[in-house]
């Protein structure tokens, strides 16, 4: 154990652009993935901004009820496979490794893979616009008859929707091997840190949802180019069951977007609390039955199409027990902050207002798996406010408040702190302003992806619109905090960075060394439970 | 988890990934051009970029071959290899898994509601002359769609095919059991065995799906029963002739002494995936053919 346990001939620094196409760190794929996703994120924000600046009137102003939809379209699938679900990648291909004492992930090649097919994946599908007829305007659920009218783009749809499932597959098995074969000796499974545990769980749910995408997407693309009859009732199929096969993969995905956020706040919350998280193995226990419930109650997307009321009952009931562990993690860390030594840094900032955006969509959902109170909200803008809330003040705060938590780590400079606060106070308050609106205008029945409403709907869309500009143009401040920090203008950061801080990757320098840990550290009960 | 003698693995930076990137971004491309009669770039553009991903799965996997060979994998890194291909299996599982819930959700509620049976038996008034019946060979509405004139039979060559599979799952076993005990004799003859019966399973069943075009007059284009007897058993075709192939490397490989009595991973997981590909199959046989 004395010599440089690393085999690798790469002990230098590889540079220059084929530094980042052949790269098998996991830190630079970490990083790629990061402005990857932080690209689509602009892409697929301006995408949104054409829906709000649509909506703000009533009336056709800017573009046609067509290009509308297919906004919505485009504006979803990139921001789910584009902005949200790569993020998560990245911060785990960052963090995990150094989480758990390895030198890095173990398929490192395999890594760069899956990193390196979304370029290719987004160019296909953001291409779909230069064709004739363009996007789908079904809405990234591609439901079946409307899907299968899409001109040209369907099979380029399609096939970047395979690339991007092959992506997710592959990083998601890397991640879990990672977790089940790298970690150093001491790191038993009690010690793991939560946004690790919360990763294992995610990449679970990612190799068994994922597949079954893929398999509902080919099923289109066979009933329109080979004659199948999957969902078609003369053929004696049914459009329900693309539903059904989608959501099964839909209602893992959400959680898939959920959970890693609900590690980063486990994170973060204890550091700025001064305390260690209150109720670890709870934590640990509720994130596992949140992802299996997440697989038994797909159907609540669906209460309006007609399925045997038995369906209607197991759907309801097992969608509302998931309020049970997603309330224990919420009590757990508000009991973590309870007399605690507060401070609010910015990280601390965006993770509070995760804990309190995410429970109001938390609610709005438990009123949405009501069967019967569905039947009335169903395809309203109340849909819309409710998964607004749980992905962006939900999955987008808690990778925001990761960023600005780990930045200090990644580039060995602090980022601009009143920036930072500036930038939180904005998108806090206008994001409420963006979409809780949306909320009343969906109680009073405004239907969602329609470009055009009755005067009745006109204030608040507006507010919401209104909202929408200042909530994403408030986003270039975060981007030049970022840029600032990269370019090693702020303060050098320590190695601890924060005070409160517990784990590993507080024990390496800020950056850290190229390859973390060359040789195993050794860890004990004073470096675990962060 | 000890590795107390072990030294960590981390390979050099490398091409492949992003060569197979380009492939795949090619083949799947030039598809979708050929899927729009773009036929002259399509083709193309489909076929360099299957030339593409064969040439990385070469070097790829000739770089791994190499870097095992020289004695530069570690337990860590068998035991990586060996999570990632127990996960990849199980993706593979549930890809399979959505067409298996196609099948069951036609047969179960699809069909019967159409024929005025169940829950929301209302759909009977869209075709009432319709009859709900599996194999479901007169269908709702036959205008756009090859009507069949029978379903597949379970105990011809399907029952034979079984068979065949399973025993094939014993050979590998078998082989297996050679290169443990450093029996390469056996080795070579359980994997050759193997990889023939793996071919023989084709060959049967191209022979049954020539007659089931031919004398059924079955397609993917014949209604509900068509679509899930094709795709499932064609989906489970294309992996055996995947697993066939891996087989055939291995072989080779084997042949050239690649492998030695406890260092044979890569033989565990072809094997492993050809056991997936069997289990697979029996499901296909009960759900597909028998019931």
């Amino acid at each position: 154990m004395a010599e440089i346990a690393l085999h690798g001939e790469e002990h230098g620094h590889p540079t220059g652009l084929t530094r980042w196409l052949f790269t098998t760190n996991h830190k630079d794929i970490g990083t790629l993935y990061l402005c990857f996703s932080l690209l689509m994120f602009f892409i697929g924000g301006s995408f949104a901004l054409v829906v709000r600046a649509e909506l703000f009137q009533p009336g056709l102003q800017f573009v046609s009820a067509t290009t509308f939809t297919q906004m919505t379209t485009l504006h979803a699938l990139v921001m789910i496979f584009g902005a949200i679900m790569p993020s998560f990648v990245g911060l785990a291909n960052w963090m995990v490794p150094i989480m758990i004492g390895a030198p890095d992930m173990a398929l490192p090649r395999l890594n760069n893979w899956s990193f390196w097919i979304l370029p290719f994946a987004f160019v296909m599908l953001l291409s779909t616009w230069a064709m004739p007829g363009g996007p789908p305007t079904s809405g990234w659920t591609l439901y079946p008859p409307n899907s299968l009218q899409t001109g040209m783009a369907f099979p380029f749809v399609i096939f970047a929707i395979h690339l991007m499932g092959i992506s997710s597959v592959m990083g998601a098995i890397n991640i879990v091997t990672t977790i089940f074969n790298m970690r150093a000796p001491g790191m038993t499974w009690s010690r793991l840190p939560l946004f690790v545990w919360s990763w294992l769980i995610t990449g679970f749910l990612l190799i068994g949802a994922m597949p079954v995408l893929a398999g509902a997407v080919t099923m289109l693309l066979t009933d329109k180019y080979f004659g199948t009859s999957f969902f078609s009732a003369a053929g004696g199929g049914d459009p329900v069951m693309f539903q059904h096969v989608f959501w099964f993969f839909g209602h893992p995905e959400v959680y898939i977007m959920i959970l890693p956020a609900f590690g980063i706040v486990s994170q973060i919350v204890p550091t700025f609390s001064r305390k260690p998280l209150f109720g670890y193995h709870s934590m640990v226990y509720a994130i596992c039955a949140i992802a299996f419930l997440s697989f038994v109650v797909w159907a609540h997307h669906m209460f309006t199409v007609g399925m045997p009321l038995a369906g209607e009952l197991f759907f309801m009931y097992s969608t509302i027990l998931i309020a049970v562990p997603t309330g224990v993690k919420v009590f757990n860390w508000i009991a973590t902050m309870w007399r605690g030594s507060l401070t609010f840094e910015t990280p601390m900032l965006w993770a509070l207002a995760f804990i309190v955006l995410f429970t109001i969509g938390g609610f709005s959902g438990l009123m949405l798996g009501l069967a019967p109170v569905d039947f009335q909200y169903q395809d309203t803008y109340f849909v819309v406010a409710h998964f607004h809330y749980v992905l962006v003040t939900g999955a987008l705060f808690a990778i925001v408040a990761a960023v600005y938590y780990w930045l200090p780590k990644w580039t060995g400079h602090m980022y601009d702190e009143r920036l930072g606060k500036i930038h939180f106070w904005i998108s806090a308050i206008f994001v409420n302003v963006l979409f809780f609106p949306q909320h009343f205008l969906g109680l009073a029945g405004m239907p969602r992806r329609i470009p055009d409403y009755a005067v009745q709907y006109a204030e608040w869309n507006m507010i919401s619109s209104i909202g929408a500009f200042v909530f994403g143009f408030a986003q270039l401040l975060f981007l030049y905090n970022l840029i600032r920090a990269v370019r090693g203008r702020g303060p050098r950061a320590t190695a601890q960075v924060w005070e409160g801080a517990h784990g590993l990757e507080w024990t390496l320098p800020s950056p850290p060394p190229y390859h973390s840990f060359t040789e195993p550290p050794k860890i004990d009960d004073a470096q675990a439970h962060s | 988890m000890d590795h107390s003698e072990s030294h960590y693995f981390v390979p050099q930076p490398s091409y492949w990934p992003i060569v197979g990137s380009f492939g795949l971004f090619c083949l799947l491309g030039g598809f979708a051009l050929l899927l729009n009669d773009e036929s002259l770039i399509g083709g193309y553009a489909s076929g360099v970029g299957l030339l593409v991903f064969v040439g990385m799965l070469f070097g790829w996997f000739g770089t791994v071959v190499r870097e095992s060979r020289g004695g530069r994998y570690n337990d860590q890194v068998d035991a990586s290899f060996r999570w990632g291909m127990g996960w990849f299996i199980f993706s593979e599982v549930m890809f399979f898994a959505a067409f298996f819930a196609a099948l069951f959700y036609v047969r179960n509620f699809a069909v019967p509601w159409l024929g005025g049976s169940g829950d929301k038996g209302i759909a009977h008034q869209l075709w009432p002359s319709f009859h709900a019946a599996w194999p479901l060979l007169s269908l709702p509405d036959a205008q756009h769609f090859t009507v069949a004139k029978e379903g597949m039979e379970a105990w011809g060559l399907p029952a034979l095919n079984t068979l065949i599979l399973l025993s094939s799952g014993a050979a590998v076993t078998w082989a297996h059991w050679g290169l443990k005990n450093d029996r390469r004799r056996q080795l070579i003859i359980g994997l050759t065995l193997t990889v023939a019966l793996g071919v023989l399973f084709l060959f049967f069943q191209g022979h049954e799906y020539w007659d089931a075009y031919t004398l059924k007059n079955l397609r993917l284009s014949s209604g509900i029963y068509g679509s899930t007897f094709f795709m499932l058993t064609g989906f489970h075709g294309a992996h055996v002739t995947i697993g066939a192939i891996m087989l055939f490397v291995i072989l080779m490989r084997s042949a050239m002494g690649h492998f030695t009595p406890t260092n044979h991973f890569a033989f565990e997981a072809v094997s492993w995936y050809w056991h997936f590909v069997d289990v697979v199959w029996l499901g296909l046989f009960v759900f597909v053919y028998l019931l």
